[in-house]
């Protein structure tokens, strides 16, 4: 479903007189579908970079992010920004650590937009919003209300909600279950193994030792590049 | 196909470069933010592509429905009008500046209905109205006058008077500058909403990356009258690449 090949990432800080800060380098990442791969190192070792280089957040600036899209393979780390947007919106979902709060927008509907952009009848998105809100035990009286004043619990369920909901083929989960109790752990932890059930290939950075236990099915250990000094 | 094509755009004020060979294109349906300081060429850039203002060199190719390419600086400017007034939209930062200030909220959605050839009475007023209600201005306030109406009202009305005709294409000016806070987030929300149901596309011109964030599936940061760099909104933002779109972004005060 996605694979990398030779892929590095170096930011070059201007600002910085140029100082070039080397944070990937040859990685080889291959993810079937119905796996969960946990990229695992520690702090500084490029777990985040990786993910967002995967989403075309980043720009890779040598190497291949090669992604299944539909019949075709595409990509990422070359392909034009309206190529990458039909891949994001089809086929490759991220839940990064933070909700990005939109002024006004309803809970329910910053969940049920995935569905609602792909013409899906706004009823009907907001009815299946509002059972994985709950599942996720977000009560409906909050469902109306814009999450800006929502716990950072609260958010990230919201977060995973919206990127759950659409079932992209492949998903990448920036530390799902970091602000989360044991019991909403639970849930995540059981969505993601439907998930893969269903074929849906996941990338995961998870630090929390029994979640990890729970879901990966692989780790790829990633290691900070020594400086050149 | 391009909707709209910068190609090797040229334009000097006196000895300031206003534009510096610049190539742009938008796709159907995309929004592209243009960014930069004051004095960057962001909206000289506008301008020369809405065919308000000639460059000294390049051209400005549009595609029309039926995939005919017109060229912006070279058509009659009676057909360059036509397509200000059903094709395209044009939102000014002041809204004074496209809104007749003495004719009737509903006149002035309704006249570019009738622009467009619309004759029967009732009809128009009925989509005023509608339209009206659609950026949050009150159906009773359908015939006042916009005198009457605060900056952030005469904004949505400028944007109902524009997206009335359905355009394919709309030019924004700093379409939020000049409003209070709590304003700006009502108006970029209807914005939001307005141009993704509509499906259409927009060249928006800001100096407010929050704003490009919100709106924007692409953004190009101009410096000096040259686009520096362009790419995904997420991807510039969160990973710029050229020093000045660095500067930019590490200048962005924290809320």
């Amino acid at each position: 479903m996605l694979r990398t090949e030779s892929l590095a990432k170096t930011f070059t800080l201007h600002l910085r007189g140029g100082m070039q800060l080397a944070v990937l380098a040859g990685i080889d990442l291959e993810v079937q579908a119905g796996q969960c791969v946990v990229l695992s190192g520690p702090s500084g070792a490029g777990k985040s970079t990786l993910m967002r280089s995967l989403y075309g957040n980043y720009r890779a600036e040598a190497g291949r992010i090669l992604v299944r899209h539909g019949d075709e393979m595409i990509d990422i780390a070359r392909a034009e920004p309206r190529v990458v947007l039909a891949v994001r919106h089809a086929t490759l979902g991220y839940v990064s650590q933070f909700l990005r709060v939109v002024p006004r927008v309803s809970t329910l509907d910053i969940v049920a937009e995935p569905l609602a952009s792909r013409g899906i009848a706004v009823d009907a998105a907001r009815a299946q919003a509002a059972a994985l809100l709950l599942r996720l035990n977000i009560p409906r009286r909050l469902h109306g209300i814009p999450p800006a004043t929502f716990s950072g619990g609260e958010q990230q369920r919201v977060n995973l909600a919206r990127g759950f909901i659409a079932a992209h083929p492949i998903l990448l989960l920036d530390e799902p279950t970091a602000s989360l109790d044991a019991e909403n752990s639970a849930v995540v932890v059981s969505m993601i193994a439907e998930a893969k059930a269903c074929g849906t290939a996941i990338i995961a950075i998870c630090h929390d030792a029994a979640v990890r236990d729970a879901i990966a099915d692989r780790l790829f250990p990633l290691t900070p590049i020594r400086e050149a000094a | 196909m391009t909707l709209i094509s910068g190609r090797g755009l040229r334009l000097r004020f006196g000895s300031i470069p206003a534009l510096v060979d610049v190539d742009i294109d938008l796709w159907p349906g995309e929004v592209l933010a243009i960014v930069g300081e004051s004095g960057s060429g962001k909206t000289t850039l506008l301008n020369v592509l809405s065919g308000r203002q000639a460059p000294d060199a390049g051209t400005v190719v549009y595609t029309d429905p039926q995939g005919q390419p017109h060229d912006v600086h070279t058509m009659p400017a009676p057909v360059l009008r036509t397509l200000h007034r059903s094709d395209w939209g044009f939102v000014h930062q002041d809204p004074r500046q496209s809104l007749r200030m003495n004719v009737s909220a509903g006149g002035n959605v309704g006249e570019r209905l009738m622009a467009r050839g619309a004759r029967h009475y009732d009809h128009i007023r009925a989509q005023a109205i509608d339209w009206l209600e659609q950026v949050e201005i009150d159906a009773d306030r359908v015939d006042d006058l916009p005198r009457t109406f605060s900056g952030g009202m005469l904004q949505r009305l400028q944007i109902a008077r524009t997206l009335v005709t359905h355009p394919r294409l709309v030019f924004m000016d700093e379409p939020t500058g000049g409003l209070d806070v709590s304003v700006q987030a009502r108006l970029l929300d209807l914005i939001r909403t307005l141009v993704a149901r509509l499906g259409i596309a927009a060249v928006l011109v800001t100096h407010d990356i929050a704003v490009a964030r919100l709106l924007a599936h692409r953004i190009a940061v101009m410096q000096r009258g040259r686009i520096v760099e362009t790419g995904l909104t997420d991807q510039v933002l969160d990973d710029p690449q050229h020093a000045y779109t660095q500067l930019l972004v590490s200048s962005v005060l924290q809320a």
